[in-house]
């Protein structure tokens, strides 16, 4: 105990005066008051936990010629247009005719765009599966840090997989580009690209009312 | 019949402990914690599934609200300092020494750098309630990529996180990524909250 007993009754000794013997004790209550008042001024006043990031590569400008956008085949692409009040049009690029197939309406719930990616991403890259799989192995240490990224590397930049365009109208919002983005993630798709919406979208959005 | 005594014990309790306890939390806060910076606006990140953290240092925050205002905000206050002399020297607004002093103890600002002296002559409670119109970005004015340029000449470490608002309309957006890739800075980071994956 951090305090020391200096003997409490001292006065009831008879014979020789001695002074008064006080107790040293000392009543901590008011201490741990202020001890606890300052833990609570410290915890409003910090920030604790960095913030969660998400990080994002955009390609430098002036390198893109029209020959490089052009490799990629049509077959593979799905062009994502983020339209107003939290919808998103997609449509596919006939490979026969090179003109856009119907434009479909759907939504950023789990049923709408993220089923959608998950299928056409699984149909053309058959491997796409196994990155949960890998993920799992991870979590249960059977393989390192280093073999999970070099697998997932690869199935994601599998040559003939899904392609995401990503364009977002005036009309969307930031909400909405980083709900897309993070769809890229759960969904594991490698290549995607946010790139200016053109007239001909524009135009496409108007005709499905969300322009 | 003798009545039996129950011996009376005190009921004070030794705080000695409790203190110790206190005062090791309010260490271990004091430690763990830095301050939250205080900063003009409010904003409602969105949430991803992403676990990337932001690095603690060398961090230009790009802050941009739902009212489309961009603020921008970096760290290290001889950084700070430095900037502001270049930007003053290329703007040609001159600075005084209390408002450089000043301004290396802003963490994030939003006004045009003629507005600027003003804003740093407030007192902090002043500052926090003064309208700040943003720093322009537009194709016109782009003050931002100055500033932008100049913490990357004074600091070639630094990173560009960008945080927006759920509500932040897509086009202040794009016109802010737009700045970066025209100052090369292609890679940068979205804050967001965090979220469970489903």
């Amino acid at each position: 105990m951090a305090e020391i007993d200096g003997g409490g009754g001292g006065g009831k000794h008879k014979g020789k005066k001695r002074g008064k013997k006080l107790s040293t004790r000392v009543d901590f209550t008011p201490m741990v008051d202020l001890g606890f008042l300052l833990i609570t001024f410290f915890m409003l006043t910090t920030s604790m936990n960095k913030p969660q990031t998400m990080e994002i590569n955009m390609p430098v400008k002036e390198d893109i010629t029209p020959e490089e956008e052009s490799k990629v085949k049509a077959s593979q692409a799905i062009t994502l247009l983020l339209a107003k009040d939290d919808k998103v049009v997609y449509y596919f690029i006939n490979p026969k005719t090179g003109e856009p197939e119907t434009p479909m309406i759907t939504d950023y719930s789990k049923g709408g765009i993220r089923a959608t990616l998950l299928k056409e991403s699984k149909s053309r890259n058959p491997y796409v599966d196994s990155i949960a799989v890998y993920k799992q192995q991870l979590n249960i240490g059977q393989i390192n840090e280093a073999t999970y990224r070099a697998n997932t590397n690869r199935i994601k930049g599998w040559k003939d997989g899904l392609i995401v365009v990503i364009k977002a109208s005036d009309k969307s919002k930031y909400k909405n580009m980083i709900d897309i983005l993070d769809e890229m993630l759960i969904c594991n798709i490698g290549r995607y690209a946010i790139v200016d919406i053109t007239d001909v979208e524009l135009e496409m959005l108007k005709g499905v009312n969300l322009d | 019949m003798p009545k039996v005594k129950v011996p009376r014990k005190s009921t004070s309790v030794d705080m000695t402990a409790m203190t110790d306890v206190a005062f090791l939390l309010l260490t271990f806060f004091m430690l763990a914690t830095k301050f939250k910076p205080d900063e003009p606006v409010v904003v409602d990140t969105p949430s991803s599934i992403s676990e990337i953290k932001l690095p603690e240092s060398d961090v230009i925050q790009l802050t941009i609200d739902k009212d489309n205002r961009v603020f921008f905000g970096i760290d290290g206050q001889q950084t700070k300092e430095e900037i502001l002399k270049r930007m003053g020297e290329k703007y040609s607004v001159k600075f005084t020494d209390a408002q450089i002093k000043e301004f290396s103890l802003l963490s994030t600002f939003g006004v045009p750098i003629a507005q600027l002296p003003a804003l740093l002559n407030m007192k902090s409670e002043e500052r926090l309630k003064a309208p700040q119109p943003g720093v322009p970005c537009d194709s016109l004015n782009n003050e931002l990529a100055d500033w932008i340029w100049q913490s990357r000449l004074v600091n070639n470490k630094v990173r560009v996180a960008v945080k927006g608002d759920r509500e932040t309309g897509y086009p202040v957006v794009k016109q802010v990524i737009a700045t970066l890739q025209d100052k090369k800075v292609n890679r940068f980071n979205f804050i967001t909250s965090m979220e469970k994956a489903e």
